[in-house]
């Protein structure tokens, strides 16, 4: 079992050192939702509050309405970067080094993907920190029934971050990434405005917008902060976490997968 | 006959009636009541035509509703939700105020110009008022002496003398006066101004203006800024002002005349009460059809309960 665990924790420690070593990339995380929250959502602050959709129970600012989307764009910003971080192992040489140690790939890479999330989740927790500060805050119990929501939630990027990375074979397509991943999937899901006023201006955007698994992980993580139950959004976000994870380990399995080509 | 004790024990520890607050809906001709305990409309009691001002005798043995387009204050029985009888209201009553005696009704007539006194229990118009144009906000002071009628277009807050019942002053405020209130044992007078956007405060004594309170609310138009309703917290120390169509209450301290913080509630918010130690703030919301349950405390909107269509008045009635 020693083994195993101290597989795990160098692994995991090891995305974490690469996080703290890397200042600038704790700020960006940071500052990126935060643009978001007090630039963006300042001018669009009366924009909603038309409707009380749940978990809501009152009227609400636009703030508060986009602070689980948000947590969700840090997830999904740090699953990226994790793989882009395996891309970068890759051409490296050291995923070499990583991928051959003797144990179960699937362990190895769980053993990254939890790392990758940990770092993911204390990005999550500084930013509602600050978010608070400045006023944009949930109940108190909220902030601790979101953690389990966080962890699905990170694990789900992670896995779909990992898959990518095994088919991104240069550093350079991650640009790639950005466009068609990143983007379509923060834009086309209900993190930055619900899912009925996307249904008032197209059928199909809303219908697009409810089959992303990453709206399903912003409502899971909006319902948790307001100490709500959301079944539905916990196994469509359990679902993806197993279909991505299932689609990294084929990706890396150096049987059938696409590391074979590159390799 | 061992169980008649565990029955009687059951029926004593049976919850007594909750307080309630009762919300008119100006567009269904009913009024709401919300159960103050699980925040849901329990009963549904119909009205005479628009219903709007609302107020409990003092006992809350009966309440009084202004049914403005039935033209008549409709009394009714708060138990069975039956109309007992009309009073006379004069035309249009929008709003109105019951006197400290429990006896008289001050109501404004808004088509007709004047504000009318009823004693509700010979059930006869006592005296008639003129005052200015569409007359709307009404208050009476703490010691009975002195009655209030605002009028909406003539921008006064008129002053009467409920012995002489003749106006012994008139002051004026900013476009559209809409509600009037006496605090702090009767020394202020406030009174909101929907058009102005202010609140004018008036040194009761010498009926001069002593303050003046205008209302900004971020990223909204001043001209959507319209206070109209407001209440007092326990020691008149903060005022909640519904800010009409900007769908915010406002809340303002009664020392400084500061604005201190705003709090986002359902739209065109117009009237609001409070529950029984005020620690609850129920807001009714014309557009939205809902009643926004604030704790007052923390300034934060708690819930928002559907009512009728364009809830207008509100009222607290104590568990009977």
């Amino acid at each position: 079992m020693t083994r195993w665990s101290v597989a795990f924790g160098a692994i995991a420690s090891r995305e974490v050192l690469r996080f703290v070593h890397q200042r600038e990339r704790f700020l960006a995380a940071l500052v990126r939702p935060l643009v978001w929250l007090l630039v963006f959502a300042a001018g669009f602050r009366a924009a909603l509050g038309l409707a009380i959709t749940p978990p809501y129970q009152t009227y609400i600012p636009y703030e508060t309405y986009i602070l689980p989307g948000l947590c969700g764009m840090i997830l999904l910003f740090n699953g990226m970067q994790s793989s882009l971080s395996l891309v970068y192992d890759r051409e490296t040489g050291s995923m070499r080094l990583l991928l051959t140690a003797p144990l179960p790939r699937g362990f190895l890479l769980f053993a990254k993907l939890c790392g990758a999330t940990f770092i993911g989740i204390l990005q999550v927790y500084a930013f509602l920190g600050i978010a608070a500060a400045f006023g944009v805050d949930a109940p108190a119990w909220g902030y601790l029934a979101v953690l389990p929501a966080l962890v699905l939630a990170g694990l789900m990027l992670g896995a779909l971050g990992l898959a990518l990375s095994s088919f991104i074979k240069q550093l350079e397509n991650f640009a790639g990434v950005m466009n068609f991943v990143i983007f379509p999937m923060f834009f086309l899901s209900s993190a930055l405005y619900p899912l009925w006023k996307m249904a008032e201006s197209s059928r199909l955007l809303h219908d697009i917008c409810l089959a992303n698994p990453f709206t399903h992980a912003v409502e899971l993580i909006r319902f948790a902060l307001y100490l709500q139950w959301n079944g539905w959004a916990l196994l469509w976000t359990g679902l993806a976490t197993v279909a991505f994870m299932a689609l990294a380990l084929w990706g890396y399995d150096p049987a059938r997968g696409l590391v074979r080509r590159k390799g | 006959m061992k169980s008649a004790p565990l029955i009687a024990l059951l029926l004593l520890a049976a919850p007594a009636g909750a307080d309630e607050i009762w919300v008119t809906n100006e567009k269904d001709d009913t009024i709401s009541v919300i159960d103050i305990a699980t925040l849901e409309v329990v009963r549904t009691i119909p009205t005479g035509e628009r219903p709007r001002g609302i107020t409990f005798s003092h006992d809350y043995s009966v309440v009084y509703i202004c049914a403005s387009d039935s033209d008549a204050v409709q009394v009714m029985d708060p138990v069975t939700g039956e109309i007992l009888h009309d009073l006379p209201s004069g035309e249009d009553p929008e709003q109105f105020v019951l006197h400290p005696d429990n006896r008289h009704l001050y109501i404004a007539n808004e088509d007709d110009a004047i504000t009318t006194v009823v004693d509700v229990e010979t059930r006869s118009v006592v005296a008639q008022i003129d005052v200015g144009i569409e007359p709307e906000g009404m208050a009476v002071s703490p010691d009975g002496k002195i009655a209030i009628t605002t009028s909406e277009t003539t921008n006064m807050a008129h002053w009467i003398d409920t012995e002489t019942r003749q106006l012994f002053a008139n002051t004026l405020v900013d476009s559209r006066p809409r509600h009037a209130e006496f605090v702090k044992d009767g020394t202020e007078l406030w009174v909101s101004s929907e058009i102005g956007g202010t609140i004018t405060i008036f040194d009761v004594a010498t009926q001069t203006e002593k303050a003046k309170i205008a209302f900004e609310v971020p990223n909204m138009h001043p001209d959507r800024v319209q206070p109209v309703g407001f209440e007092f917290t326990n020691g008149d120390t903060h005022a909640f002002v519904a800010l009409g169509p900007s769908n915010h209450v406002a809340v303002v301290n009664a020392e400084t005349y500061e604005v201190e913080d705003l709090i986002l509630v359902g739209r065109r918010v117009w009237h609001m009460a409070f529950n029984a130690d005020r620690s609850l703030l129920f807001t009714t919301n014309g557009v939205s059809g809902d009643v926004t349950v604030v704790d007052v405390a923390r300034r934060e909107a708690l819930k928002s309960i559907k009512v009728g269509r364009f809830p207008w008045g509100a009222a607290f009635r104590p568990a009977q």
